[in-house]
């Protein structure tokens, strides 16, 4: 663990203390007779930390308090030495350190007292200054009400909202003094909460008004404990947990949808090359789901063949992906399914075929167990809405690249040449050929987009699972599923079934268990085509038939 | 029963049944009257193994009726296997009684394990030999019975049918996984006794478990070929062949499938009930899609709606497989890959078709050879 070893000796954490104490805040306990005339800092530090250095917990607080008091510039980072149990003193010369890291056997260590880098300590020659929990939320509070008097506006904001529930009689003196003095609009409303969480234990039931609304859990275990009972400040409270139960349960179902969205951008990139390919040929390529581990592999490689560069191996590895996928495609109509025009059964079969040979490929030359991408720090993290509601990124860059994909597979089917000739051929093989479309070709390169666009997805997944010589074969029947569900041959269909299976799957889960939403969802859809056979969105007209 | 007994007529079919009954004489033959020292001995365990690849022919015998003469590409045949083989699995679980490791008398090993109090109330009746084996058909059957009634009613055909077949099983796979359905989750059903009173690791009750395979196999092809060879089998192949034309001559289509769906379910149930006191096991992996896919490319390999196509290409698939696994594993997925595009692309008319190719062009040089002469 690391701890920051500046010494922020600062004129505006004389200021904060020295308000904190004339307030009289932190002083209710008897001070200990510490050396304060020392002319000598290191000395007077000295002192206050061999205070510390006691068995009673009693002790231990009121020597905290004591270095608080001190208003010594080192104190912020002494404190937080001890609450993270880095404070530690040399068994033989009683020398205080702080240890910045504690990995390993020695540990690298700056003095207490003068911040001077001591190089490494051995950490049989250390012995921790322990603390127990109440000694941690003093610490931690006394911590809280530092930052929010010296830290910049983020810090602050989280110091606040570490406060709520924390408040006892002595803090909430200074917390109202600060809050006059806070210009920052959302610290104001975290400590007006914080406040307001400590006025409601009073029993003041102005403060259920302020408390109204919010999603922090502090605040909500709060109101529970002032609605079990009886009274006008019980009934307040119960009716605003109701109230926050009733955001509460919409921000579930914004997750829900969030997480519905996001699986069903994996289900519709995952399918929309199974759709463009079966559309076109009437084809099932069953290497569909293997085309798609590809995709996923050369995300890795890219990976491997660039180490330290996370970010522009995923930005060359769509590309990539893309061209991998494309080629061993391309391969497979030209090695298996040409020759097996009109037979559709024997296709299916014969490209499963394929996928076990691809499969088994992998496991032998890469190796059969999983492999991780990392993801880019740019993509990592989530975005919070609020406090009960946070989005992870690399989900949100997957939908967006979902969308991006799919809008430009619109584009290439309605703008292109292409496209014109692809849905000619989807419509009418024979009438097209006629018109003096090389249906050949046609599907040569119908094959190469639609294993392409599996390759994409597989670079998507990547992102967001390990990537194993299993993966295809996990997503190839859901694919299909979505194919078969939103009608064959029509992209507009897929994006729709893959979307609403996904949300559909992430609304059942939380009450059926995975598992068991994912048996729901398919017999849902073996039930739906028995209603429609021809998906969501059939093809209508002479195309349909044939 | 004198429909059954029409296709002894055909000559395909009594060189199947001498063929069958020599190799199953031939094999108990060895496995009893030769010293276990005599290299032709065939011990318990090659028995057991034959047994197996018998099961797996009936298997194939039955999705050759559904896709050979129906023309339906069922990718779900594994799960009609294998509810037959729950089936049976259930009552050899009964059949343990108190001597499982918890010795509950009435409760199997993982449900005392699972903390459960009672039976689950599908699980009674299957302490009866009788009502096992009955269910060993109606389970299979009556879920071919619902989704075929389903699925043929609305007419969904082709690819579409294969994709949902192959959803049916996939989803029962991760229905049997989970241990709250109550067939033993992931460990499936195993470490059984004895069957109808005979001790399942004797090599008698394997020898008779491997006959009744054998005859079972010839019953299963016996009922096909005589489904394929009344006029029910020609409705059947002139679906199969052009299904808009056949039903506007008057012939109700999706009847005709259904009842063919559902006696071949029933046939791969029976096929699951004889395989599992041969392997001892049967879990939820027999759902897995890769099983019932590879069940079809016997099929293909052997040749399709030919029936004995089935059975050669069954049994000479697991033969390979048994070979393959046992010597270099890595490479069966090589093998068996390549065995779905090369029967599918090289040999579309499989093993069968290159034996009956051979055998006309053999009977036309005859024939040419004789009107030489004359």
């Amino acid at each position: 663990m690391r701890i920051p070893c500046t010494f922020l000796g600062h004129a505006r954490w004389h200021a904060a203390m020295t308000r904190i104490v004339s307030l009289g805040l932190l002083c209710l306990l008897i001070a200990i007779p510490v050396a304060a005339t020392a002319q000598d800092d290191v000395d007077n530090g000295q002192a206050l930390l061999e205070a510390l250095d006691v068995r009673s917990f009693q002790d231990k607080a009121e020597a905290i308090n004591a270095i608080i008091e001190s208003e010594d510039e080192r104190a912020n980072d002494w404190l937080q030495a001890l609450l993270d149990g880095d404070l530690q003193r040399h068994k033989d010369d009683g020398r205080f350190v702080i240890v910045t890291d504690n990995v390993g056997r020695e540990w690298p260590v700056i003095d207490a007292l003068s911040g001077d880098d001591l190089g490494e300590m051995s950490r049989r020659d250390l012995a921790r200054i322990n603390i127990n929990n109440a000694l941690r939320r003093q610490l931690r509070s006394a911590l809280s009400m530092v930052e929010l008097y010296t830290g910049d506006r983020d810090e602050r904001r989280e110091a606040a909202k570490g406060l709520i529930g924390k408040v006892d009689d002595e803090l909430s003196d200074s917390l109202a003094s600060r809050l006059e003095n806070e210009s920052d609009e959302d610290v104001r409303h975290r400590l007006n909460q914080a406040l307001a969480v400590y006025r409601l234990e009073q029993g003041d039931i102005d403060a259920v008004e302020t408390l109204a609304g919010s999603l922090n859990s502090d605040v909500r275990v709060a109101l529970t404990r002032a609605a079990d009972g009886e009274g006008a400040v019980a009934d307040a409270a119960q009716a605003a947990l109701a109230d926050i139960e009733q955001t509460l349960k919409l921000n579930r179902g914004a997750e829900t949808l969030y997480f519905g969205l996001s699986m069903g951008s994996v289900l519709v990139l995952a399918a929309i090359g199974l759709a463009i390919t079966f559309g076109v040929m009437g084809v099932i390529n069953m290497a569909h789901g293997e085309l798609i581990m590809l995709g996923a592999y050369s995300s890795w490689m890219m990976q491997q063949l660039l180490p330290g560069y996370p970010g522009i191996a995923v930005l060359l590895s769509i590309p990539v992906g893309f061209l991998v996928s494309a080629l061993v495609g391309v391969v497979i109509e030209r090695s298996v399914i040409q020759h097996l025009k009109g037979r559709p059964l024997e296709t299916l079969l014969a490209t499963f075929g394929v996928s076990l040979i691809l499969q088994q490929l992998v496991r032998t030359v890469v190796s059969p167990l999983n492999r991780s991408v990392t993801t880019p720090e740019w993509m990592s993290g989530s975005v919070a809405i609020n406090d009960a509601l946070s989005l992870t990124l690399n989900r949100l860059y997957v939908m967006g690249f979902a969308v991006l994909v799919f809008a430009a597979l619109i584009l290439v089917m309605h703008r292109t040449r292409l496209g014109l000739e692809v849905r000619a051929v989807t419509q009418n093989r024979a009438m097209a050929r006629s018109m003096g479309i090389r249906a050949t070709r046609v599907d040569i390169m119908t094959f190469a987009l639609g294993s392409g666009v599996a390759g994409l997805a597989g670079v998507a997944l990547a992102q967001l699972t390990n990537v194993g010589p299993n993966l295809g074969q996990s997503y190839i029947i859901d694919s299909f599923m979505v194919v078969v569900f939103g009608g064959v041959g029509n992209l507009w269909g897929t994006l729709v079934a893959g979307l609403s299976l996904g949300i559909i799957n992430q609304v059942l889960e939380p009450w059926a268990g995975a598992v068991l939403a994912k048996i729901m969802v398919l017999v849902f859809i073996i039930l739906f085509i028995q209603k429609r056979p021809r998906g969501l969105f059939p093809q209508k007209g002479r195309a349909a038939e044939g | 029963m004198h429909w059954l007994g029409r296709p002894f007529n055909e000559r395909s079919t009594q060189l199947f049944l001498l063929v069958l009954v020599l190799a199953v004489t031939l094999v108990t033959v060895l496995h009893l009257a030769v010293s276990p020292q005599h290299p032709l001995y065939v011990s318990g365990y090659t028995v057991g193994l034959l047994g197996k690849y018998l099961c797996f022919a009936l298997l194939a015998v039955a999705v050759d009726l559904v896709w050979g003469y129906l023309g339906i590409l069922s990718l779900g045949h594994g799960a009609f296997f294998a509810l037959g083989g729950y089936a049976m699995g259930m009552y050899l679980m009964r059949q343990v009684g108190d001597r499982g490791t918890y010795g509950d008398p009435v409760l199997p090993d993982f449900m005392v394990f699972m903390n459960w109090e009672s039976l689950p109330w599908y699980w009674h009746g299957f302490d009866m030999a009788w009502f096992a084996f009955l269910m060993v058909f109606l389970a299979p059957g009556a879920l071919a019975l619902v989704f075929g009634y389903l699925a043929f009613r609305s007419r969904v055909t082709g690819v579409y049918l294969s994709i949902i077949t192959q959803a049916m099983t996939f989803a029962l796979m991760l229905a049997f996984f989970r241990n709250e359905m109550g067939f033993g989750g992931n460990n499936g059903l195993t470490d059984f006794y004895d069957i109808l009173g005979f001790d399942l690791r004797s090599n008698a009750t394997g020898l008779g478990l491997f006959i009744a395979s054998g005859i079972a196999l010839a019953f299963g092809y016996l009922l096909c070929r005589s489904i394929v060879a009344s006029k029910l089998g020609r409705v059947c192949v002139a679906s199969r062949d052009a299904e808009a034309r056949t039903r506007f001559l008057g012939y109700r289509v999706e009847r005709v499938q259904l009842f063919v769906f559902v006696v071949s379910a029933m046939l791969a149930g029976l096929a699951g009930a004889l395989y599992v006191p041969q392997v001892g096991i049967i879990n939820p992996s027999e759902f897995e899609p890769l099983f019932s896919i590879e069940i079809v490319v016997w099929v293909a390999l052997g040749g399709r709606a030919t029936l004995y196509g089935a059975v050669i290409g069954a049994i000479l698939v697991n033969y390979a497989k048994t070979i393959f696994t046992g010597v270099m594993p890595d490479a069966w997925l090589f093998a068996l890959g390549g065995l779905f595009v090369i029967s599918t692309v090289l040999l579309p008319k499989g093993i069968a078709g290159v034996l009956a190719h051979r055998f006309r062009r053999r009977e036309a040089s005859n024939t040419t050879k004789t009107e030489v002469p004359a």
